[in-house]
């Protein structure tokens, strides 16, 4: 018997608030955790005779993303309603796109450990969220209704069905969270719920072209959850289908606490929608004038970057990895490359000019200290000192006032006081001594306190060198290590 | 005629205001007292706010002693369709499921005429929903036809009709979906501006069809009814679909009215005086056609092919459009709630609370919205909407305005046609056109007939009410059709 092979077929749809300060359409604030009910109006909370009016901001966001993302910009889109009843839903529609969407085609770019891959976009459109039901709280058994997030503007990425696992459709939701935050579109806060995905899974024997029943995973709100509920997902269809059994079209939520997916509602219970374009809403219209200013606020998209930054900067992809964990760490990265840059034009001790470049000096250094002491909320990171003052300590070392040992205390010592490194190492007196000189005197002394291993190192024992060193050091307090070995040699050498 | 306050044209009594003849506490007292006197026998109010308009005339007589400029409707009372938001009084729309709700905020047009200085007397009585054309489907009593109180007012904004009529107010505003301005303003003798699509803010008019909705003002004469008109038209950034090429039209009524008519040309649509109209009606609008050629209008004929299809696309769109702005009315948010075991029982026995003619809308409209059905109704009743719009564009060639009958036939008896829902919906066949390609249309009255009124209904190009108020006026100059009251309006009066 002949075991069939089969191949999972998965879609995502992925939801993502847009980093407005207002909601889609009124002009109530979006900011998380406030106390229920506080952030509400007629129009959010769908009152009787409130009207909506789109928010500027939040359609250059998503023209933004759909720029990011290489799609196709329909200069007229319309608004439509999506009807259905739920509690939350304080209209009995919600204001979605449907014919007509903002932004259809485009593409990404995932990584995985099959190498990399390009997966379609079908579509972006923009969309309204609906409130939080509370369930259970207050009198036993009630479910209340948090309206504060009703109206929030969000924007929903439709991604065509081509990932073939679960490996790829985590790399998928990362590479579309970068990309989505560096663009400054979302704040990728899958906590607090404003990056969300769906997952259309369904399985077909390899080879085979159609594609298998779907079953809809909704609300998994984790990468840990991703690839768990869809791996869960693809076993069980596997499971279903090699026994003989049929997959039923349905829609499944994933329970984290049993591990697996759970049948929510069958495509005979589906809705229809009765969507159309909502009159209340004139034509979304994007003309060249206002595409060309939203065009202006694009960042450089994530993987450029790390591009740019392996080939004029000397990064490893590693590094470039790191540095761009975050859009506030790739700015901090850049702001204190450039400014180290500034700082070192003319002072550069020669001998460092073959070493490193400023941005590889940065990037080790970060990675090494400064990334440990980094904090990120959403789209926001609170970093221990400026840029400037990064650049400035990178500085004193690449000019040979300190060494890298005394400026990783200095760093600390920044990090604790708010000091400037200058007048850390002015006060502590940690600058070292570069004056030749000095150090030959230094090394003269120690040779002539030591003639017994001056006479062994003589007779071959070179490894004796290590000892005169650490004599001298000793002595000087503050040397340039460099400069102590190299006078050293030349003392040594004399005959 | 007597020179009673109640009996006073909006004009002329902020004319007394300003010159401190009488003051707006005065007037209001006049008004309140006529409403309490005669609203019994008429039923249009739903809610008389006599504190609240005792306070705000009280406000206009204290600007005035403070010597600062007094608005065009300074001390003016003026009633409102119950499907407005006033902050702080009820907004029922005539039915049971708003029963109790409080407005927490105000319309734009109600801001604008504060700001104008009107004073606000009551809710008015109305459709349930603003859905009927005889006022007879309100869910709380009938309105009587000051004129006859056996005969309907015409509805759906009945009660603000006859309140006008009666004298109750020399002002009062309505909405118009499908000629609920229009219609009853033919009924009562009246003139009544349905005004472009986009030209008047929605916010705060509790929608019913929200692509046809347009909030129009009752006046006893054409000066009153311009100035109103002015007061509440011009942008709202509330309302996405309101035009956004003027914030206000002051004076650019009002300065028509005193404009002769040579030349104009006026369009006469013939099958609208051919088939279904009563004789009386005919009559009267042949005798307003010699009036005006009389005046130096050229009359010309014009024909608007698709307008037979009006009716039939209306009650595709409109019922479309309600099926979902009257989704929220769920018993979640506001207004009363029918608690039963489940989420969908009580969903359903809360909304059993709309009233017949409003379910039967409602159903209709979730009909053709369904999935299967769209494209042979919803799509094709836009199309046909398409269609009228350029009869309408074709007309406009050869014409300046063009000129119908307001309504088939003069104000029928209550109970008349509530047992033919489409029978109902005939006498909206002229009023229909207009709206659905969204023009703007004003019902003067040119006669009566059998002792009741006819109404003359003018349509002008989009945004060209000004001609509307210029023919209409050189109209009113040259007959007296506007002179004719009610018996009730001048008798007994105020106390
Ligand atoms: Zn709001």
């Amino acid at each position: 018997m002949s075991h069939t092979q089969y191949e999972a077929v998965i879609g995502l749809e992925v939801h993502a608030q847009l980093a407005t300060k207002t909601k889609m359409f009124c002009g109530c604030s979006t900011s998380y955790g406030a106390a229920p009910n506080t952030q509400i109006c007629p129009v959010c909370l769908g009152l009787p005779g409130a009207l909506p009016v789109p928010n500027r901001q939040a359609i250059a966001l998503a023209v933004r993303a759909g720029l990011s993302l290489g799609c196709t910009l329909r200069k007229s889109s319309r608004f439509a309603r999506k009807n259905y009843y739920y509690p939350d839903l304080s209209k009995g529609y919600q204001i979605s796109q449907f014919d007509l969407p903002l932004n259809e085609k485009g593409s990404l770019e995932i990584t995985t450990s099959a190498g990399t891959k390009r997966v379609n976009l079908t579509r972006i459109h923009v969309e309204e969220d609906a409130a939080k039901n509370l369930h259970g709280v207050g009198a036993g058994t009630d479910t209340l209704v948090d309206f504060n997030r009703a109206g929030t503007p969000l924007i929903e990425i439709v991604g065509e069905p081509e990932l073939r696992s679960a490996e790829e459709a985590e790399a998928y939701l990362k590479a579309l969270r970068d990309i989505l935050m560096f663009a400054g579109v979302n704040d990728g806060n899958l906590e607090e719920g404003s990056f969300r995905c769906d997952a259309n899974v369904s399985i077909r024997p390899v080879g085979q072209e159609k594609f298998g029943t779907r079953c809809e995973l909704k609300n998994i709100n984790s990468f840990k959850f991703v690839r768990k509920a869809i791996d869960y997902e693809i076993a069980r269809q596997e499971a279903i289908v090699s026994s003989g059994g049929t997959i039923f079209q349905e829609t499944r939520t994933w329970s984290s606490t049993q591990e697996k997916t759970l049948s929510l509602r069958s495509k005979e219970e589906a809705q229809d929608y009765r969507y159309f374009a909502d009159p209340d809403l004139p034509p979304l219209v994007v003309d060249d004038a206002w595409l060309a200013e939203i065009r202006t606020t694009v960042p450089e998209p994530i993987a450029a970057r790390r591009e740019r930054w392996q080939r004029e900067l000397g990064l490893t992809a590693y590094d470039a990895q790191v540095l761009s964990a975050h859009p506030r760490i790739a700015e901090y990265f850049e702001a204190a490359t450039s400014s180290l840059e500034t700082q070192r034009a003319g002072k550069l001790a020669k001998d460092n000019l073959a070493k490193a470049g400023a941005g590889k000096r940065v990037a080790n250094f970060m990675q090494a200290e400064a990334l440990r002491v980094v904090t990120t909320n959403g789209l926001e990171a609170s970093f221990p000192c400026s840029a400037e003052r990064l650049a400035g300590l990178l500085a004193l070392v690449e000019d040979e006032t300190i060494n890298g040992k005394i400026a990783k205390d200095v760093f600390a010592d920044m990090i604790a006081t708010g000091k400037a490194p200058a007048d850390i190492v002015s006060s502590k007196g940690l600058a070292q001594v570069k004056d030749t000189s000095a150090i030959e005197g230094t090394v003269r002394e120690v040779i002539a306190k030591h003639p017994k291993e001056l006479a062994s190192f003589k007779a071959g024992k070179t490894n004796l060198k290590g000892f005169f060193v650490g004599r001298v050091m000793g002595a000087l307090k503050g040397a340039n290590p460099a400069l102590v070995n190299e006078v050293l040699d030349r003392v040594l050498a004399e005959p | 005629m007597s020179d009673a306050l109640h009996t006073q044209s909006a004009h002329a009594l902020r004319e007394r205001v300003a010159k401190g003849e009488t003051s707006a506490v005065e007037i209001a007292r006049a008004a309140l007292d006529t409403i309490h006197t005669r609203d019994a026998a008429v039923g249009a109010f739903l809610h008389v706010d006599g504190e609240g308009a005792l306070a705000q005339a009280a406000q206009v007589d204290r600007a005035r002693a403070a010597g600062e400029a007094l608005g065009p409707l300074a001390g003016v009372p003026i009633a409102m369709k119950d499907n407005l938001c006033v902050r702080g009084i009820p907004a029922t729309c005539a039915s049971k499921i708003l029963e109790g709700w409080i407005a927490p905020y105000d319309a734009t047009v109600v801001e604008r005429l504060r700001a104008a200085g009107a004073v606000i007397v009551g809710k008015t009585n109305m459709d349930e929903f603003a859905m009927g054309s005889s006022n007879e489907t309100s869910a709380y009593k009938l309105v009587h036809n000051p004129w006859d109180l056996s005969r309907a007012p015409g509805g759906s904004s009945g009660g603000s009709a006859a309140s006008v009529a009666a004298g109750m107010a020399p002002l009062s505003l309505g909405s118009d979906t499908g000629g609920s301005v229009r219609q009853p303003a033919a009924f009562c003798g009246l003139v009544a501006l349905k005004p472009t699509y986009g030209r008047v803010s929605r916010y705060g008019l509790i929608a019913f069809a929200s692509s046809l909705d347009q909030i129009g003002p009752f006046a006893r004469d054409v000066r009153d009814c311009a100035i109103v008109s002015e007061v509440i038209s011009g942008r709202d950034p509330r309302d996405a679909t309101s035009v956004d090429t003027v914030e206000t039209l002051a004076g650019t009524y009002t300065r028509e009215l005193e404009r002769d008519v040579k030349g104009l040309r006026v369009g006469v649509v013939r099958a609208s005086l051919a088939e279904g109209c009563e004789p009386g009606v005919v009559l009267a609008i042949e005798r307003s056609i010699d009036t005006l050629r009389s005046l130096g209008c050229e009359i010309v004929d014009v024909t608007l092919p698709t307008a037979e299809h009006a009716v039939s696309a209306y009650y595709i769109v409109a019922p479309a459009e309600c099926s979902s702005n009257l989704a929220r009315f769920d018993g979640m948010r506001f207004g009363p709630r029918v608690e039963s075991a489940s989420l969908e029982e009580t969903y359903g026995k809360t909304r059993a609370l709309f009233g017949k003619e409003v379910r039967r809308r409602i159903m209709l409209g979730t009909y053709v919205l369904s999935a299967g059905y769209y494209d042979a109704f919803y799509a094709q009743a836009q199309k046909a909407r398409t269609l009228i719009s350029r009869d309408y564009a074709a007309a406009f060639e050869r014409c300046d305005v063009v000129l119908t009958p307001t309504a088939p036939s003069v104000a029928f008896g209550l109970g008349a046609k509530t047992k033919n829902p489409l029978e109902m919906y005939l006498a909206d066949i002229f009023t229909l056109p207009p709206s659905l390609a969204g023009l703007p249309a004003i019902s003067v009255p040119c006669g009566l007939s059998e002792g009741l009124p006819v109404g003359l209904q003018l349509t002008a190009k989009a945004f060209d009410e000004a001609t509307l108020f210029r023919v209409a006026s050189a109209f009113e100059r040259a007959t007296d059709h506007h002179t004719h009251r009610a018996s009730m309006f001048a008798a007994g009066g105020a106390a």
